[in-house]
């Protein structure tokens, strides 16, 4: 870690005010993956502006039905909130697929939207990565990509979104509120994130100087028929291979509507509005799910060591929206395959 | 952890900032210290107030043995930054036990045999007790998907369980 100045933002304005005047600077929050990212030098800012006592920590009903989650809400809190377990628990469990109970009490809101890639390659200092040094070439196209992308990849990087809680958020319409210096502006959460490019140094759409001060969930759950199936190497506290949000209305035992997207699988969140239409109107069978599957993945793309994650895929797909189906979610606690 | 060179400056020419004044309670204590910016909470533990009991582990989040409980939750101290705690109440393994009875989860390991070398007890159960106070955990299998967050190399998985269900029976 090198040296750096720490200063406090006494609200949001002041917030932008500081880093406008310090580019170099960053925002502080939980934390949890920004100083690991210095400690690692991978993150090197002149200065921390401590956001962690903004007045940001309260979940509000909206006039429209639905709810305004304060960017600083810890991550633990937000899944074990009353109306979030109740009204959105496909949220509340994706929250609790992620990381350790220390690490989601420390973790916020809006820094869980900003964490950054764990690719080897972007926190080794020692080897090329286009996303830490723009230019420098990709490592893991040719090297140790098991963990890595296998939709919306670019030749310049393969990285992974690492969120569990955004691929829930993308699934449910959510929208990110951020403030700047131009203003304040709303954000659909499938336009948040972005594909790799060859601007792979820029995980977001947020403009310089911006702040993330909420997320809006709009009124519909998929509380009844959910779930998050999360994949990974151990059965806890590790990043997904391969996670899927489910959500199904049904009428009977057709699909009136549906929400699929995947973690693990593309530089964000991915949600492919076909494979949703694919799923509407037709029974909720494992024919329909398999097609889906199938619409989902018509792109994908394996490296030398992450192939497995497309039939991966297909079988999480088709496993978790039969579980959303039946009204059996995965609880992140129970480790049956089933 | 943070290079300067030895005319006290950092290697690429930002000026070292002033020690900042942080206020904390620790294990009912009230500390004052002045710190670099960059001093972790574990760091400040361990360095300035000399309570070692607190483990220096993987230093990155992944291991768990610096886990204390601050404002009563339990986090990794070696992400949270010194400065950013001031004003807050931390309790570390040297302030769980009270008029010189142990904790019922220090007991309980004690009981179950529920570590080999020791270094990741400390944090396992500092853990433990945020377990207990948050009330999530019930049976077995909940105890261990909210425990994962602690590492322990020697294994002593089961008997951490079982001691962390003895201590849930006598709260």
């Amino acid at each position: 870690m090198i040296g750096f100045q720490y200063s406090r933002a006494q609200d949001v304005a002041d917030a932008v005010r500081q880093i406008a005047a310090e580019p170099s600077a960053k925002f502080i929050a939980g934390g949890t993956n920004l100083i690991d990212l210095m400690k690692q030098d991978v993150e090197r800012p002149s200065r921390l502006i401590d956001i962690s006592r903004l007045p940001l920590r309260s979940v509000e009903e909206t006039a429209s039905g639905g709810l305004r989650i304060g960017a600083l809400v810890p991550n633990a809190d937000l899944a074990y909130h009353p109306l979030i377990a109740q009204r959105y628990p496909m949220l509340a469990s994706s929250i609790l697929a992620g990381a350790s109970a220390q690490l989601r009490n420390m973790a916020s809101t809006g820094g869980n939207l900003l964490q950054r890639t764990r690719c080897y390659y972007f926190y080794d200092t020692a080897t090329p990565c286009n996303k830490r040094v723009p230019g420098s070439g990709c490592s893991a196209i040719a090297g140790l990509n098991r963990m890595h992308a296998i939709l919306g990849t670019s030749e310049s990087c393969i990285a992974t979104h690492p969120s569990d809680m955004c691929v829930a958020l993308v699934a449910l319409d959510a929208t990110v509120h951020v403030a700047g210096p131009a203003g304040a502006r709303v954000i659909a959460f499938a336009d948040f994130h972005r594909l790799p490019g060859d601007e792979p140094q820029r995980d977001t759409t947020l403009q310089d100087g911006e702040i993330v001060t909420a997320v809006e969930l709009p009124e519909r759950g998929f509380s009844a028929h959910y779930t998050y199936l999360k994949i990974r190497d151990r059965l806890s506290y590790a990043f997904a291979l391969v996670s899927v949000a489910a959500g199904l209305e049904l009428e009977g035992d057709r699909i009136k509507d549906a929400r699929l997207a995947l973690g693990g699988v593309a530089h964000k969140p991915w949600r492919d509005p076909t494979a949703e239409t694919a799923l509407r109107g037709q029974p909720a069978s494992q024919a329909t799910f398999a097609s889906a599957a199938t619409i989902l993945l018509r792109d994908a793309k394996g490296y030398e060591h992450n192939r497995f994650k497309i039939d991966l895929a297909r079988r999480a797909i088709v496993r978790a929206l039969t579980q959303a189906a039946a009204g059996t979610p995965q609880l992140q606690s129970s480790k049956k395959i089933a | 952890m943070t290079r300067t060179s030895p005319q006290g400056r950092a290697e690429d020419g930002i000026s070292l900032p002033e020690k900042l004044p942080v206020a904390i309670t620790v294990n009912g204590v009230a500390r004052q210290l002045r710190l670099a910016p960059w001093t972790t909470l574990l760091d400040a533990l361990r360095d300035h107030l000399g309570l070692t009991g607190t483990k220096k582990g993987c230093d990155h989040g992944q291991c768990g043995a610096c886990t204390v409980l601050v404002d009563g939750r339990r986090i990794n101290s070696c992400l949270a930054l010194a400065v950013m705690q001031d004003g807050a109440s931390v309790t570390t393994i040297e302030g769980l036990a009270s008029n010189g009875v142990l904790h019922a989860l220090q007991q309980a390991f004690i009981d179950h045999d529920a570590f080999q070398c020791g270094y990741c007890t400390p944090g396992q159960i500092c853990s433990a007790a945020g377990l207990l106070a948050e009330g999530r955990a019930g049976s077995a299998e909940e105890i261990r998907e909210l425990m994962s967050g602690n590492i322990c190399r020697c294994g002593a998985y089961p008997n951490i369980v079982a001691a962390i269900q003895q201590a849930m029976g006598q709260p």
